[in-house]
């Protein structure tokens, strides 16, 4: 930064001067261009939807750019702060909260509504990173079960919400860090293990009756077709009858003709599928698989602990929601509420997820200089 | 927290190295789960496509029914009897109005709909779906569709929609023979269902209910045919894909001539009663009319409970009622018809005479049974009995032949049996017989009963349609053609490899029966003969009648009790209640050579004078009309029915109001 001279002298390009990964941000704006055809397609056509959308794309891109101009190792000092800040906030969003289709997640400030359980999906892999990163790897058993119990605090508070899309993501994030903090093996199928044996448990005493509901849809949809199953049935003939080419940009009737639920947001993979087909989806699936494998790189080369395990967990975390969502849609997964990712309609997750992107890109650009 | 203070030598390049190896395999779970996500989108697209291609487009293509139209029926001399016509309605389709309140009590200002209206009006269009059309006004008249048009800018999402409806032009003059369609009702649904017709039905809403609209239902209908939509997921037709036109029903040519109706219906105003004319040549029914009648058309549109109460009070005289099908007792008129059976059965010859004292007396028996003539009519033998309709001559003939060879005959000739013609209504009416009485009343039938028979009283009834139809077998010695309304029906066929369309017609097919063969065929024109006697000899029962008539008629009278006589009682029309006044009946042909027509007549409780001077002069008004002496002139049968063309107006002059 103190550098000076003429542009060709200076060792930095322009972009990271900027703080800016070139190939990270060719492959989201790829994605969010694409995610504005594709969500004023499945929005009936109205340019009200589509500049809805477009202005939160805008203010994600400019989250981002704002987030990677911090240096990632300052994160540190905020960690345990805003950790224990979230989740009082998590706590009174349940005691407090403002329900919304059924379910707390929001804390009315009066100005606007706040949903902390977003703020969360950064601030747990960062604690857990920070936490982690102080004793040498591999961890040791107690550290273990210290972190874990980290991670366990936030995503229960938010499953009794419930969004169990968003404890999913949020559990996956800090156990992304531990695993990659290189947990032994042992302990991993141990955990397994004893996670299959709480199954059980988990169904009879902890799940709500729609959670189960879910499920059982999940198992077999066409049992109650115009009911619990009905999304999902509307979502694999969209998908299905899209075919190798798909029915075209504003073409595809599942979704032109609103038989397809919730179209512009969760299930929006189903109205890309229809309309572009099988070569979309392999094309889309390419540009996210490259996301994925530049942000592990950006993880492998990090210098520091902390931003390798913070990086590393942002980016998996990043495709869980890829996988997570186009599996429920395609039927594999029962429905959780997941966004696809950066292509999506809905405001917060897409600036959490650009947030997380700034994060990635701090720690690829700050590198040198910061540690 | 203890980890700052704690001097660690930290190996980074193990922990890049452990990391790295981590990372690695995070990376190969990455690939592997996106090889899932791949092949199971692979697996939707590809080998399942042809199922959710099908299943797509089941959910968006919908089959849209579409009615054919209701054949139309004409007049012998192609004069529209039924129409279909547009009946105009206001719909609107609320998601287009932005004000639907201020603009629903503008549209009703200009139109004339009352508040109360608008109130339930406003009402249903709050229950509706907002993109489905509702109807606001059912029957606009013409001048409310006219200002609408002109104003129709100003109403966005209101539009008029036009439906046909069936109409009959000529009201209660056509009433009892086309009878009516009406809305299918849950029983009418459950026939079809059962006929397997409810596939062709799904678009339909009126139905045949009484009549030929009944009996031809299925010809008139047609086929219905269908229109391929795209809907979304709410049911809203998005546009159209495919069209099969239906197939519009068979339009009915009748043997009715409705000038002859009008003609029956102005000789019967005032009376209760029914007139049935039928061609003997092939057994069309030129005319068949009962009145009161009642107007078809209010039952189209779904009649109002304080109509239909009015149809059914006491003094509206049961317009309902078809009595052309209905049974009335004979009387008179079946005595040419007992005096061929005393012919056939030997009893009697032209010549025999027996004598008339005024009275009868069964052998060994006080009672007298008297004629209708006082002093009696002296010396009679067949032609003298039926031109001075003699009682006395009958009771004789009656006991002689006794109820058994009666009836056997009779039943010949369609007493007591379904004629067979094109109407469901149709009423078997009561030929007796020993067998007849058995079952019916599980008692022994009396000789005196047989002699009541004699004269067409006791349990005998006959419709006036079987009568005609009697007479027809008498004119055509011994043929049956079998009564019909259908003349001919046309249908336009459309052939798809030229494109072209056909008019086709398919004339009726007179249905004939086994004939009745008596042993001495001269016995016919001994009979016919008597009854042209009847009407041409000056001073017979049917004479003023036809007197100075252009054609050559013959005929025959009868006055029916309705109600028994004590012995030697006197009948005095005057001092009677009138339901229990004597009926008037007439039958008559024409002309005598090679007949054409033949009419019955029936009026219920005349005041006096019997057959000859009630019902005579009806058949008479027939066929003056029939032979001629057309009041109708002008005539344009393929113009539109429309009040205000000359012909409806003639019409109406003739036929009067009701």
């Amino acid at each position: 930064m103190r550098s000076s001279g003429h542009d060709q002298h200076r060792q930095r390009t322009l972009w990271q001067r900027l703080h800016i990964d070139l190939p990270l941000l060719s492959g989201i704006l790829a994605l969010m261009t694409l995610g504005l055809f594709v969500v004023y397609s499945a929005g009936g056509q109205e340019s009200a939807v589509l500049i809805r959308h477009a202005k939160r794309v805008g203010l994600a891109l400019f989250v981002m750019f704002i987030v990677a101009q911090v240096p990632p190792l300052s994160y540190r000092k905020w960690a345990v702060p805003v950790f224990i800040l979230g989740l009082m906030l998590l706590i009174a969003v349940l005691l407090f909260g403002h329900v919304g289709k059924g379910a707390q997640r929001w804390l009315d400030l009066g100005v606007t509504k706040f949903q902390p359980s977003e703020i969360m999906k950064l601030v747990v892999p960062i604690m857990i990173a920070w936490y982690v990163s102080q004793y040498d790897l591999p961890m040791k058993i107690p550290k273990i079960i210290i972190a874990f119990i980290l991670v366990l605090m936030p995503t229960l508070l938010i499953a009794k919400q419930p969004d169990l899309g968003t404890s999913l993501l949020i559990a996956s994030s800090g156990i992304f860090v531990i695993f990659l903090a290189g947990a032994s093996w042992k302990l991993i199928g141990t955990c397994v293990g004893l996670a299959s044996a709480f199954a059980p448990v988990l169904w009879m005493f902890l799940m709500k009756p729609y959670q189960k509901q879910r499920v059982l849809t999940f198992l077999n949809p066409e049992q109650d077709p115009l009911g619990s199953g009905y999304h999902i049935i509307q979502s694999k003939i969209a998908i299905g009858s899209g075919g190798i080419h798909g029915k075209g940009w504003l073409q595809g009737t599942q979704s032109q003709l609103e038989f397809l639920p919730e179209r512009h947001t969760d299930f929006i993979f189903a109205v890309f599928s229809e309309e572009f087909g099988l070569i979309g989806v392999g094309l889309l699936l390419s540009v996210y698989l490259a996301i994925v494998m530049r942000g592990l790189w950006i993880a492998v080369n990090a210098q520091h602990a902390f931003t390798k395990l913070l990086a590393g967990s942002l980016t998996l975390t990043f495709f869980v929601y890829i996988f997570v969502n186009i599996g429920m849609v395609s039927g594999l997964l029962p429905v959780v509420g997941v966004p696809l990712p950066l292509v999506s309609y809905g405001g917060t997750s897409m600036v959490t997820l650009m947030a997380g992107f700034g994060m990635l890109m701090a720690i690829s650009t700050h590198r040198k200089f910061n540690i | 927290m203890a980890p700052k203070k704690r001097v660690a030598i930290r190996n980074h390049s193990a922990e890049a190295n452990l990391f790295a190896r981590r990372t690695f395999i995070t990376f190969i779970a990455v690939i592997i789960l996106s090889l899932v996500l791949f092949s199971n989108i692979y697996n939707l697209e590809v080998n399942s496509y042809q199922k959710y291609q099908t299943r797509s487009n089941s959910n968006r293509i919908k089959l849209l029914p579409v009615a054919p139209n209701r054949g139309l029926i004409y007049d012998r001399n192609g004069v529209l009897l039924a129409d279909n016509t547009p009946v105009y309605s206001l719909e609107v389709i609320p998601e287009q109005v932005t004000d639907i309140k201020k603009r629903l009590s503008e549209v009703s200002q200009l139109l004339d709909i009352s508040q109360e209206k608008q109130d339930k009006l406003l009402k249903a269009v709050k229950s509706k779906r907002r993109f489905k059309p509702i109807e606001l006004y059912s029957r606009l008249s013409e001048q409310q569709v006219a200002l609408f048009s002109v104003n129709q800018h100003k109403f966005p999402g209101f539009f008029i929609d036009a439906r046909l409806k069936r109409y009959y032009p000529f009201a209660e003059l056509t009433t009892h023979s086309l009878g009516y369609v009406a809305r299918i009702n849950g029983r009418d649904s459950l026939a079809l269902d059962k006929q397997g017709l409810a596939e062709n039905y799904a678009a339909t809403r009126n139905i045949g209910k009484r009549g030929l609209e009944r009996y031809y239902q299925d010809i008139l209908h047609g086929t219905i045919g269908h229109q391929e939509v795209e809907i979304n997921n709410q049911g809203r037709v998005i546009r159209t894909l495919d069209f099969t036109p239906p197939i519009p029903g068979k339009d009915l040519t009748l043997t009715l001539d409705i000038e002859l109706q009008m003609i029956a219906k102005r000789a019967l105003s005032g009376k209760r009663g029914a007139i049935v004319a039928i061609d003997p040549r092939d057994g069309g029914v030129l005319a068949m009319y009962s009145n009161p009648s009642f107007d078809g058309n209010l039952f189209v549109h779904g009649i109002s409970s304080k109509k239909y109460k009015k149809l059914l009070a006491p003094e509206s005289n049961k317009p309902l009622l078809n009595r052309t099908l209905q049974g009335y007792p004979p009387a008179s008129t079946i005595k040419p018809l007992l005096a061929l059976t005393g012919l056939d059965a030997g009893i009697i010859t032209p010549e025999t005479e027996i004598y008339d004292p005024g009275f009868y007396q069964l052998p060994g028996i006080e009672t007298k049974r008297r004629d209708w003539k006082k002093w009696g009519h002296g010396k009679v033998d067949l032609n003298k009995s039926l031109e001075q309709s003699c009682n006395i001559y009958y009771y004789d003939l009656a006991y002689k032949l006794g109820i058994t060879r009666i009836s056997q005959m009779m039943m010949k000739f369609g007493f007591g049996e379904y004629t067979g013609i094109d109407l469901h209504e149709e009423s078997r009416a009561i030929m007796p017989s020993i067998e007849w009485k058995r079952a019916r009343y599980n008692k022994g039938w009396y000789t005196g009963e047989t002699l009541s028979v004699g004269i067409g009283q006791s349990y005998w009834s006959v419709t006036p349609l079987q009568l005609s139809q009697a007479l027809s077998i008498l004119v055509n010695k011994g043929e049956i053609k079998v009564p019909h309304l259908l003349k001919a029906t046309s249908e336009i066929v459309v052939n798809n490899k030229t494109n072209t369309h056909q008019p086709l017609v398919t004339e009726y097919i007179v249905d004939e029966k086994a004939p009745i063969i008596l042993k001495n065929q001269k016995s016919w024109d001994v009979v016919l003969d008597g009854l042209h006697n009847t009407v041409q000899k000056l001073g017979a029962t049917g004479y003023n009648a036809f007197k100075g008539s252009k054609y050559d008629a013959a005929g025959k009278t009868g006055s029916a009790q309705t109600s028994n006589i004590a012995q030697d009682e006197e009948y005095d029309a005057s001092k009677v209640k009138e339901s229990r006044r004597d009926n008037a009946m007439f039958i008559a042909f024409a002309p005598y050579e090679n007949p054409e027509i033949v009419v019955a007549v029936a009026i219920e409780n005349v005041a006096e004078g019997g057959g000859g001077a009630n019902a005579g002069p009806v058949a008479r008004q027939i066929m003056d009309q029939y032979f001629g002496d057309r009041e109708i002139v002008s005539k344009d049968p393929r113009k539109h029915p429309n009040h205000d063309n000359i012909y409806y107006q003639n019409i109406k002059n003739i036929a009067g109001n009701p």
